[in-house]
C-alpha cells in the first residue's frame, strides 16, 4: 500500500524547503499554502490559462499539473525568486511602461514564459512572441501590449550585445 | 511600437501648470504585480479560517427531498456541514427586482437552496473544512436525495401553455417585458425601397476572470463586526446587502477589496455562494474562505448575451433608413440577479438599437423569461454588442441590398455632428456626440480604399478578406437614473476625501475601485494634476468602506468620469485651504499663491515661498505660531454625481479586417481599429488599453465563446479547454484613434471608455465577414459566436444536420 504523505526536499528560489505533503497536492498549490509564495497564481487547474507557470530546473512548466512530490530533489523558481534577482528586471520596466498588465493576475505567468523566448536570443518576430505566448491566458489586456513589450525588450538586449 | 502622443490637450478649464491630464503616465501601482508581491483574496489567509466547498446540484431542476450529512461529518478536517435550511436561519432571501423595469418580477433565491435546486450547479449543502481539499472530499460523502422535475431550457417555448413554470406562483416564466414604439415604423417600412428582415442569434457566454470569485469572510463576535475581503467591485453595496440580509447595521460591516484579478462586471453582482460564505463565518463564529474553482466558475459566474433578436431594417434606395424593428427574446436562469436585476440587458437592447442614426421610426419588444439554466446578468458593454450587432449588422445587409458602401450609407444616416443635443428612437438623450468626425478618422486612419483594392486584388487569387464596420454609442458616468430610482442601494455619486501628510504628500481615498484598469492611477493624475505636487508624491485608498467615501464603486465607464471629478474638486478644495494655510503663515494672499510641483508658489513668477512639507510641520506641530484665529484644514472631501444627462454616452465606430479560409472556415484576424470619443482623455494609453482589451473580449464572443447546454440543462463545456477564449496568437493588433468631444456635466469632461470596444467588435467581426463571403453566394452569418462549421455550412459547403 503506498504513502499518502511524504517527505520532500525542494530548493525555492535558491532556499532548501523540506516538508510533508500530500501525495496529490499539486506544485502550485505547495507553493501557496506549504511555503505562502502567492505570486504564482491558479487560475484553472487543468493546465489551460498558464497562471501557474513556474520553472522546474530551469524549465517553465505549469505548477497545476505537476505533484508536489515530483519537485523531491528539484530546484523550483517562481517569480519572487526571479523578481528578487536583475533577470527581468528589463521586461519589468518594459511592461509597466506600456501597461502590459492591468489587473496583474497573468503577469507572473506572462514573465516567465517571456523571459524563456528571450533567453534563447535573437528578435523574435511579433507573430512567434504571440505563438510562445499563446499558453499564457490574459483577458484584460488583449495581448498587444505585452506583444510590444516583449519585442522592445528583445530588440533592447539584442542592441546592448552589439 | 510607440506609446501614445505624450502631449496635454488644450482644454482651457484645466489649464495647470505641470497637469497630468491627457499623458500617458504609467500607473504607479504596478511595480508589486512584476514582482509576484501583490495581494489578492485568494491569497490571504487569516488565523483559524477555514474553507468552504459546496455540494452543488447537478439536476438542473430537482426537489431537494433529503440531505444526509453524517458521513461527511465525521470526514477528517470537517468543522461543520450546512444545509440551506440550517442557513436560511442566519441569512434571509432575496428577491432580484427594481420598480423601475415595472412589472419586473422574480422568486425568492436562498444563499443555498432550501427546498429546490433550479440549475445544475446551484449549491444545495456547504461543508466547512481546515483545509479546500478536505472540505471537497467530505463534500463527496453528503448524500442528497433528489427529485428530478421537468426543466425549462428553451427560451423560445418558455411562454407556452405546454411549458413548466419554474415559479408556479409567479404565473408564468416571464421575468420582464418591455415594448417601445417611437415615431411610425408601419409607415417607415411602406415607404422603404428594400426591408432586410433576418434574425440575430447571440451566444450565452461568461466572463472568465483569471483570478475566479473569492471572498474570505470574517466575523469577530467580540466586536460584533463582520469584515469581508471580497474582490468586488462595489464595496459598499455589498456592505448594505451583507448588513441587510445577515440582520446588521452597515457600521458594522467593513468591505475590503484588495487586488482584484480582473472582473469586468462579473465580480459586480450577488453570488449565493458568497453570501453563504459570509453567513457560514456569522453562524461558525471564525474566517471561512471561498474561493471558485473555474469548473465551479463556469456553472456560478453570470453568463450574459443569450438573446435571439429578430430583426428588421426598412431602407430606401438612396441610402435612407426608414424604419428599424426587433423582437429580442433572452433566456436567463431561475432568479433575476440581485441588486441590479436581469432585466437590465434586455432593457438596453430596447434602449440602444438605432441609436447613432436618425431615423426616428422604431417598434421593440424585447422578453425576459426563466430557464433552468445559470443565472445571468450584466457583463461589459451590458447590452450594447448585441444592440450593436443587430444595428450594424442590419445597416451593412440593406448597404448591401441596395448596392451602396457601408461607409456611404453610415454618412447618409449617421446623426450630424452639429445636431446635438439630440435623442435616438428608443428616447436616450445625447449630449453632444461625434459620429462623423470618428467615421472620417477611421476611414483614414485604416486607410480603407487602399484595403478595399487589395480586398479585390486579392479575391482574383481566390483569397477571400472582408471589412465590416460597427458605429456605437455606449452608456458611460451613469446617473441615478440606471439603479438607484428603482430602488436600488447602488450610488451613483462618488466621493474623494484628500489629505496633505506630515511630508507634503497627498493621500487620496475614493469610493471607486481597482481591477486594473487603472482607476487608482487617473484618480493619483487628477489629484497631483488640481493641487499641484508631482504624481510620485500622491497616494491613492480605495476598497475599504472603512477608509473611503461613500461610492459607487466601479462599473458602467464610471471611474474616470465620476471619480476623476471628485477627485478633482476635492484637490481644488484642498489647494484653497493649503493656500489660506500658506497665506496666512507667509502674510501673503492667497489669491497670489499657487501650488506647483510641491511647493507654495509665487502666482505670476513661479518663484517658490514655502515647500509643502513645511507648512504641514507649521500646520500639525507648530500649529502656536500661526495667527490666533486661524485653523488649518489640510483635508478635504469632494463629491460628485452627474446631473444634467442621465447618462454621459460616447461614441465611436469600428472596424474588422479579416480573412476566411473557405476550405476550413477558420477566420484570420489581420487587424481591428477603433475610433473612440469619450471626452476628455485623462490617460491616453490607458484608454487605449481599455479599448484593446475590451475589443477582444468582443471578439471572443464573436468567435469563440458559448456557453452550451443540452436540453435537459447540462452545461456541457464548462472547462478552458472546451470553452474557448482568445490566446495571443489568435489575436490582431488594434489600432486605437481618438475624438474628443467633452461633456459639460462636470470641469474635467471625462466620459468612460472601458466598455466600448466590446460593444463594436462583435458586430464589426460579423460585418467583416460577410463581407468576405458575399460574391461567394453565401447565407449573411447572424448567428454567433461565428466557428468555422457555421461558416461552412453559410457556404453550403456542409449540411444543416452536421452539428456545428
Amino acid at each position: 500500500m503506498s504513502e499518502r504523505f511524504h517527505d520532500i526536499a525542494v530548493t525555492v528560489n535558491g532556499e532548501e524547503v523540506r516538508e510533508r505533503v500530500d501525495a496529490r497536492k499539486t506544485l502550485v498549490d505547495f507553493l501557496r499554502e506549504d511555503i505562502a509564495l502567492t505570486g504564482s497564481h491558479v487560475g484553472c487547474e487543468h493546465g489551460v490559462c498558464g497562471a501557474c507557470s513556474v520553472r522546474v530546473d530551469g524549465v517553465v512548466v505549469r505548477g497545476c499539473l505537476m505533484l508536489a512530490v515530483q519537485c523531491d530533489g528539484a530546484r523550483v523558481d517562481t517569480i519572487e525568486g526571479v523578481a528578487d534577482t536583475d533577470e527581468i528586471a528589463d521586461l519589468q520596466q518594459a511592461f509597466i511602461a506600456r501597461n502590459a498588465l492591468q489587473c496583474g493576475y497573468c503577469t507572473p505567468g506572462m514573465l516567465l514564459t517571456a523571459q524563456e523566448l528571450l533567453a534563447r536570443g535573437g528578435v523574435p518576430s511579433r507573430e512567434q512572441i504571440r505563438t510562445h505566448l499563446s499558453g499564457n491566458y490574459c483577458r484584460c489586456t488583449g495581448y498587444q501590449a505585452i506583444v510590444d513589450a516583449v519585442e522592445a525588450v528583445a530588440q533592447a538586449r539584442a542592441g546592448a550585445k552589439r | 511600437m510607440k506609446i501614445a502622443d505624450d502631449s496635454p490637450p488644450t482644454v482651457s478649464a484645466l489649464d495647470r501648470p505641470n497637469s497630468y491630464i491627457g499623458r500617458s503616465v504609467p500607473r504607479p501601482n504596478l511595480a508589486r504585480l512584476t514582482h509576484g508581491r501583490a495581494q489578492f483574496v485568494s491569497d490571504m489567509t487569516l488565523p483559524r479560517m477555514a474553507h468552504v466547498a459546496f455540494v452543488r446540484s447537478p439536476h438542473a431542476h430537482a426537489r431537494i427531498a433529503a440531505i444526509a450529512t453524517a458521513a461527511a461529518c465525521k470526514a477528517p478536517g470537517v468543522v461543520a456541514v450546512v444545509t440551506g435550511a440550517e442557513l436560511a436561519k442566519v441569512i434571509t432571501p432575496w428577491i432580484g427586482v427594481l420598480t423601475h423595469l415595472k412589472g419586473i418580477k422574480s422568486a425568492p433565491q436562498h444563499a443555498i437552496a432550501v427546498e429546490r435546486a433550479c440549475w445544475q450547479g446551484e449549491a444545495v449543502c456547504a461543508v466547512v473544512a481546515r483545509t479546500r481539499a478536505e472540505a471537497e472530499d467530505a463534500c463527496g460523502l453528503v448524500e442528497v436525495g433528489y427529485e428530478e422535475l421537468p426543466t425549462v431550457t428553451d427560451a423560445e417555448t418558455a411562454l407556452e401553455p405546454g411549458t413548466p413554470v419554474i415559479h408556479p406562483e409567479l404565473g408564468d416564466n416571464l421575468t420582464f417585458e418591455r415594448v417601445h414604439v417611437a415615431g411610425d415604423p408601419d409607415k417607415g417600412f411602406k415607404d422603404a425601397d428594400a426591408v432586410v428582415e433576418t434574425t440575430f442569434v447571440f451566444g450565452r457566454h461568461t466572463g472568465v476572470t483569471n483570478e475566479p470569485r473569492a471572498i474570505l469572510a470574517d466575523w469577530n463576535p467580540g466586536d460584533a463586526r463582520l469584515t469581508v475581503y471580497h474582490g468586488t467591485q462595489a464595496p459598499h453595496m455589498m456592505q448594505n446587502l451583507f448588513a441587510k440580509h445577515l440582520g446588521l447595521e452597515e457600521h458594522q460591516v467593513r468591505v475590503v477589496t484588495k487586488d482584484v484579478g480582473g472582473s469586468f462586471g462579473i465580480k459586480v453582482h450577488t453570488y449565493a455562494d458568497e453570501m453563504a460564505t459570509v453567513a457560514l463565518s456569522k453562524l461558525l463564529k471564525r474566517p471561512i474562505k471561498f474561493v471558485a474553482d473555474r469548473i465551479e466558475s463556469f456553472v456560478t459566474d453570470i453568463h450574459a448575451r443569450d438573446h435571439r433578436v429578430k430583426a428588421k431594417i426598412g431602407v430606401k434606395s438612396d441610402g435612407t433608413i426608414t424604419a428599424w424593428e426587433i423582437d429580442d427574446l433572452t433566456g436567463i436562469g431561475p432568479y433575476s440577479v440581485y441588486p441590479r436585476t436581469s432585466g437590465i440587458e434586455a432593457n438596453q437592447i430596447v434602449n440602444l438599437t438605432g441609436g447613432p442614426y436618425i431615423c426616428p421610426n422604431y417598434r421593440a419588444r424585447a422578453r425576459v423569461v426563466f430557464q433552468n439554466k445559470n443565472v445571468m446578468c450584466q457583463y461589459r458593454a451590458v447590452g450594447h454588442p448585441i444592440a450593436t450587432a443587430v444595428t450594424e449588422g442590419l445597416v451593412e445587409l440593406a448597404a448591401a441590398k441596395i448596392g451602396m458602401d457601408p461607409l456611404e450609407i453610415r454618412r447618409r444616416n449617421l446623426i450630424p455632428d452639429d445636431a446635438h443635443p439630440s435623442s435616438g428612437p428608443s428616447g436616450i438623450k445625447f449630449e453632444a456626440l461625434s459620429h462623423h468626425e470618428s467615421l472620417a478618422h477611421l476611414d483614414a486612419m485604416m486607410n480603407y480604399a487602399g484595403l478595399r483594392a487589395e480586398q479585390k486584388r486579392l479575391r482574383a487569387q481566390g483569397i477571400h478578406r472582408g471589412i465590416g464596420f460597427a458605429s456605437f454609442i455606449e452608456v458611460t458616468n451613469p446617473s441615478a437614473a440606471f439603479y438607484g430610482v428603482g430602488g436600488a442601494k447602488i450610488s451613483a455619486q462618488d466621493g474623494v476625501t484628500m489629505r496633505l501628510d506630515a511630508q507634503g504628500a497627498i493621500i487620496c481615498q475614493s469610493g471607486v475601485t481597482e481591477q486594473g484598469q487603472g482607476a487608482e492611477a487617473v484618480l493619483a493624475q487628477v489629484a497631483a494634476s488640481a493641487f499641484g505636487v508631482p504624481i510620485e508624491r500622491v497616494r491613492v485608498i480605495t476598497g475599504d468602506t472603512d477608509n473611503t467615501p461613500y461610492g459607487g464603486g466601479t462599473w458602467a465607464s464610471r471611474a474616470a468620469g465620476i471619480g476623476g471629478e471628485a477627485a478633482w474638486q476635492a484637490g481644488k478644495a484642498l489647494h484653497a485651504n493649503v493656500l489660506a494655510c500658506a497665506a496666512s503663515i507667509l502674510q501673503a494672499k492667497p489669491a497670489d499663491l499657487d501650488i506647483r510641483n510641491g511647493a507654495v508658489v509665487d502666482r505670476d513668477s513661479g518663484s517658490e515661498r514655502l515647500p509643502l512639507h513645511e507648512l504641514a510641520r507649521i500646520a500639525y506641530f507648530r500649529p502656536d505660531t500661526l495667527p490666533p484665529g486661524f485653523q488649518a484644514e489640510l483635508m478635504a472631501t469632494r463629491h460628485y454625481v452627474p446631473r444634467a444627462w442621465p447618462f454621459a454616452f460616447t461614441n465611436g465606430v469600428q472596424a474588422s479586417y479579416l480573412e476566411v479560409d473557405t476550405d476550413s472556415g477558420i477566420v484570420k484576424l489581420l487587424k481591428h481599429w477603433c475610433v473612440e470619443d469619450c471626452g476628455t482623455v485623462i490617460n491616453p494609453q490607458l484608454v487605449d488599453e481599455q479599448i484593446r482589451g475590451g475589443v477582444v473580449q468582443g471578439i471572443g464572443g464573436a468567435l469563440f465563446e458559448h456557453c452550451i447546454y443540452d436540453a435537459r440543462g447540462q452545461l456541457l463545456n464548462g472547462n478552458m479547454a472546451d470553452y474557448l477564449v482568445p490566446m495571443a496568437a489568435e489575436m490582431p493588433d488594434i489600432e486605437v484613434g481618438h475624438v474628443m468631444t467633452p461633456t459639460a456635466d462636470s470641469e474635467l469632461g471625462a466620459k468612460g471608455a472601458g466598455e466600448a470596444g466590446t460593444a463594436g467588435a462583435p458586430g464589426a467581426v460579423m460585418n467583416a465577414i460577410n463581407d468576405a463571403l458575399r460574391p461567394l453566394d453565401a447565407k449573411p452569418l447572424t448567428h454567433m459566436p461565428f466557428t468555422p462549421g457555421r461558416i461552412l455550412q453559410a457556404l453550403g459547403r456542409i449540411g444543416e444536420s452536421t452539428r456545428a
